[in-house]
């Protein structure tokens, strides 16, 4: 009688747990979602922000070209190294690779920023820049992508390549045409992954991007560029209300991107092919 | 040995792009630190003093280095503040996460595990910066009118827990280890979660036949074989939490100098330090502060270092690695 006590009082612990945790969760989604929906506006997305108050288009722009120019940087050679890994990876610089490789996803990325801003920023000089800001998001995505892309294309069977092997396909065939194409969607979830992990990512960018209330004006170097997170982190501790709400704009905007990668990425696994 | 072809290569050689950025990483940092290393010495962990020193009057000579005048960069108090705070989210994370992947995994009839897991696991890629913001609008204001009060009336007889010594405004040590542990618990409770899915059937059905209820079999049986999963899982979380930047810029009060001596108390973390010291770092004609801000981060980097390692180690050892 006693042990079912126990185990029934056990249950209910557990169940609070969840609660716990679940209750802060929600009510972080719902308070961003409901604040930051009723301050959505057309001239939310026309106009740029003045400083405290004006509009999220330069944000907005911002941050889909800083997260776009690192996925150029990134998905070359976090592909790439992944098809290392999986095709000709099962020696010991494989294995070097991979160690290093999480090592890197590992660091802080506001290390990572720092090393940027000792770098580019002031080595190199190029200042507050959206070339600056991509390579670090980039640096911090590779490793991602490399490991996510190896799990994908090792489940490809060794059949599929024998075959093409054995009809006299050459090796870069075999990994293009055959592996890579089969392992597409395990591809393209890493790379929805490493958007969503650089559309939300601040500190490194506080670092190296800087902060611009306008539209970019398509220079790499020497011009600092705004974007979201940055928004979301400086404009709540504005004393006015009008700060506040793009602050919440802005933060659902990050989630709501956040939440349709996610979705995105349970439709490509899902489908079948 | 087959030859490597030079479409081999040439991927050897993208891949290598990855080590590569690492070393290039550690070189520069080290480098770039290396005058403040030499400078600081051993004072640099040991004393709590953060002082950029006269930036107006004449630098000085030092050790052979030019400093500003009275210049002393002392970071034991982030230490401390790194540390402590992420021990208190670990304290606060652990329970709950075990809760928690113990009721997804044994408790939720499967066709609800689906929805509930991927509710836990979403958070997982809630931005920091969004974290922050719940923080300074809901969680803040109320560690200052309910939560910390209502400590203050149970605990309050012991200083460390009595809101009346800090400023109570809500910002603070407790607020900034409420946020870690928040972003923390669903990566311990999902790697928990995958874990006990993967306990044999037939380990249960031995429980379940010597008499043993459900929540028995699942806490004497179950969670036992998972151990090392579990601690893998919350060293990993620790190593989130001890770089993590901007949640706790934005809810740790920012303290400067001193030790927290409540659990209410304004604390700065290694991170969070680096980021908010970068302009008047800057002001530093010596260059001093800016290459001593390089030397926290080669700290802070050598610490997550060690404590992902380790988390790898064990999460290896126990052959359980969750994919994707």
């Amino acid at each position: 009688m006693r042990r079912r006590l126990v185990s029934r009082i056990g249950w209910v612990l557990c169940s609070c747990a969840f609660l716990l945790i679940a209750v802060p969760l929600l009510d972080l989604v719902l308070t961003v979602a409901i604040k930051g929906a009723s301050a959505f506006s057309v001239k939310l997305f026309t106009t740029s922000s003045n400083g405290v108050t004006g509009g999220l288009l330069g944000a907005i722009v911002g941050t889909t070209v800083l997260s776009l120019g690192a996925l150029i940087f990134a998905v070359p050679v976090g592909v790439g190294a992944g098809l290392y890994l999986s095709e000709y990876g099962h020696n010991r610089l494989g294995a070097v690779i991979r160690f290093l490789s999480d090592t890197l996803t590992g660091i802080p990325s506001i290390v990572l920023g720092y090393f940027s801003y000792i770098t580019m920023v002031i080595g190199l000089g190029w200042k507050f820049s959206v070339l600056a800001g991509s390579i670090t998001l980039a640096i911090m995505i590779v490793p991602y992508l490399a490991r996510i892309t190896e799990l994908s294309l090792q489940r490809v069977p060794v059949a599929m390549r024998e075959a093409a092997y054995a009809l006299g396909a050459k090796e870069r065939t075999v990994a293009f045409r055959i592996v890579l194409a089969a392992g597409r969607p395990g591809v393209i979830t890493g790379v929805l992954l490493s958007l969503a992990i650089s559309v939300g990512e601040t500190a490194p960018l506080i670092q190296t991007a800087g902060w611009s209330n306008y539209l970019w004006t398509g220079k790499l170097t020497h011009e600092p560029i705004g974007y979201l997170t940055y928004v979301i982190w400086t404009f709540i501790n504005q004393p006015n209300a009008q700060s506040h709400a793009l602050a919440f704009a802005a933060a659902f905007l990050v989630m709501l991107f956040v939440l349709a990668i996610n979705i995105g990425v349970r439709i490509v696994l899902r489908r079948p092919h | 040995m087959k030859r490597s072809s030079p479409f081999r290569l040439g991927l050897a050689a993208i891949a290598l792009v990855i080590p590569a950025a690492l070393v290039l990483i550690v070189v520069f940092l080290i480098q770039y630190a290396w005058p403040a290393i030499f400078y600081n010495g051993i004072r640099f962990v040991g004393t709590i003093d953060w002082n950029l020193g006269n930036l107006y009057a004449n630098p000085v000579i030092r050790h052979g280095v030019e400093v500003p005048l009275n210049a002393n960069y002392g970071i034991l108090a982030f230490i401390v503040g790194t540390l402590f705070s992420s021990f208190l989210a670990i304290l606060f994370a652990l329970p709950v996460a075990v809760g928690t992947a113990i009721f997804l995994a044994e408790a939720v009839p499967a066709r609800f595990r689906g929805a509930l897991s991927m509710l836990v696991e979403l958070v997982a890629v809630v931005p920091s910066v969004v974290f922050g913001l719940w923080g300074i609008y809901v969680l803040a204001p109320l560690i200052a009118h309910y939560i910390g009060p209502g400590i203050t009336a149970i605990l309050g007889f012991i200083p460390f827990f009595d809101i009346h010594r800090s400023t109570g405004s809500g910002f603070g040590l407790l607020a900034a280890a409420i946020v870690l542990a928040l972003m923390i618990t669903p990566i311990i409770a999902t790697t928990l979660y995958d874990a006990l899915l993967q306990v044999p059937r037939e380990l249960r059905e031995s429980a379940m036949a010597l008499g043993a209820t459900r929540f028995e079999m699942v806490i004497k049986t179950a969670l036992p074989t998972v151990r090392v999963t579990l601690i893998g899982g919350v060293v990993l979380g620790l190593g989130r939490a001890l770089g993590e930047t901007m949640a706790v810029l934005m809810v740790s009060g920012g303290a400067l100098n001193y030790l927290p001596d409540t659990i209410f108390t304004p604390i700065t973390t290694m991170a969070a330090f680096i980021l908010s010291q970068l302009d008047s770092a800057f002001q530093d004609p010596t260059g001093m502060a800016v290459k001593s801000l390089a030397e926290i981060a080669i700290v802070l980097f050598i610490i997550t270092l060690a404590v992902n390692a380790a988390a790898r180690l064990l999460v290896r050892g126990a052959g359980l690695v969750r994919n994707v």
